[in-house]
């Protein structure tokens, strides 16, 4: 029997299967996860925050977030801290802007260029995070972050959320809610704005030209924080 | 001679007996550790004892890295199986699952300075009755 051809067998396979995901166009694109998938390199989730829709009373992310990953209130500037509310005033006009600012999640993050063990990481799908069980506490990524973050825990934990390890000695930040999204969540703190009604954190795939995100980031004017180092942050500001 | 030689056996066999659970980090017969929950665990109770630390640090990577979180051998999977029935942990005194046979082995266990030791439900347990003392 003549032996067949691999690479026209493999040609002709790959042609079939590229026709099956194109046609429906959303096979492109995954989109929310099951526990027992891996992260999706075609995925970069990322963030928008309508800063017009943010207001000084509220601190309902923050909240969310302490609430979901178990870090308390903080009372001292080293006091760990994955989110903060920031207000921002224009000194001449006085007008003020307020807005959360977390790990921006950089495409090109410094914090991972720095890390000597490997700790600090980016996930396939975008998402920058720490290994603690790699981190050695040297805190370069914290001198290394242009958005300060990042936190070190001084202070031995205790009762530590399921989903969320928290132990002294290592550097920690916003993970995103990587344990939500990889069960097809989202953000707590994007589920706490909407809650509110503001609907000013925006969450969803960057890479997915038919999300709510990329519709919104098309429709109106954002920036990224600190834009002339080119990071290329998965987080957006509109209205700053 | 032939009495020699079976003192000598037996002696062998003594040791082996002996040393045996010892090689296998099991307590003695005199600790009594927390029953499981669940009646079987997800492997060979023999193969844990020897390799549980590279299962949990296996599926560690999985969770960490590749954000696969259905392992069987994650470590909250676990603790939430092992917890003492009363106060729902792995830790607090030499009956406790883990706490228990660490100091047996006399191995440290670092493992819950970062994660919880409390199972899931217990801790739902206790922050509901938190909830309704608060408000």
């Amino acid at each position: 029997m003549k032996p067949r051809d691999p690479g026209r067998r493999d040609f002709l396979v790959a042609m079939a299967l590229a026709g099956v995901a194109v046609a429906p166009g959303i096979l492109l694109y995954a989109q929310a996860k099951s526990a027992a998938q891996p992260a999706s390199p075609k995925v970069r989730w990322g963030l928008l925050v309508d800063t017009t829709q943010c207001t000084e009373d509220c601190d309902a992310c923050v909240e969310a977030c302490r609430t979901e990953n178990g870090w308390p209130a903080p009372t001292r500037p080293t006091d760990v801290q994955w989110l903060r509310k920031v207000e921002l005033v224009d000194r001449r006009s006085g007008h003020k802007a307020f807005a959360p600012v977390m790990c921006q999640h950089c495409a090109e993050a410094p914090c991972v260029d720095v890390c000597p063990t490997g700790a600090s990481f980016k996930r396939v799908d975008g998402i920058v995070m720490v290994d603690r069980h790699i981190c050695i506490g040297c805190r370069y990524c914290m001198m290394a972050c242009p958005y300060k973050a990042r936190s070190f825990v001084h202070e031995p934990q205790s009762d530590q959320k399921a989903d969320v390890p928290r132990g002294k000695g290592c550097v920690e930040a916003c993970n995103l809610c990587a344990p939500r999204i990889d069960r097809g969540g989202v953000p707590a703190c994007v589920e706490a704005c909407a809650a509110t009604g503001r609907r000013a954190i925006v969450f969803g795939d960057l890479n997915d030209p038919q999300s709510g995100i990329s519709r919104r980031l098309r429709e109106v004017s954002t920036r990224a924080l600190r834009a002339e180092l080119g990071l290329d942050p998965g987080v957006r500001y509109a209205g700053l | 001679m032939n009495a020699a030689r079976a003192i000598a056996r037996a002696a062998a066999l003594a040791a082996v007996l002996v040393l045996a659970p010892a090689i296998a980090a099991a307590p003695s017969a005199g600790t009594v550790l927390d029953a499981p929950r669940a009646g079987t665990c997800v492997q060979d109770p023999e193969l844990m004892r020897r390799v549980h630390p590279d299962l949990l640090r296996h599926a560690r990577n999985d969770t960490v890295h590749r954000g696969i979180r259905d392992r069987k051998t994650d470590l909250q999977a676990c603790v939430d199986c092992h917890a003492n029935a009363k106060d729902g942990s792995v830790l607090g005194s030499n009956t406790h699952f883990c706490q228990g046979c660490h100091a047996y082995a006399a191995v440290k266990l670092t493992c819950f300075e970062c994660h919880s030791s409390r199972a899931r439900d217990a801790v739902q347990a206790t922050a509901s009755v938190a909830g309704k003392g608060g408000s």
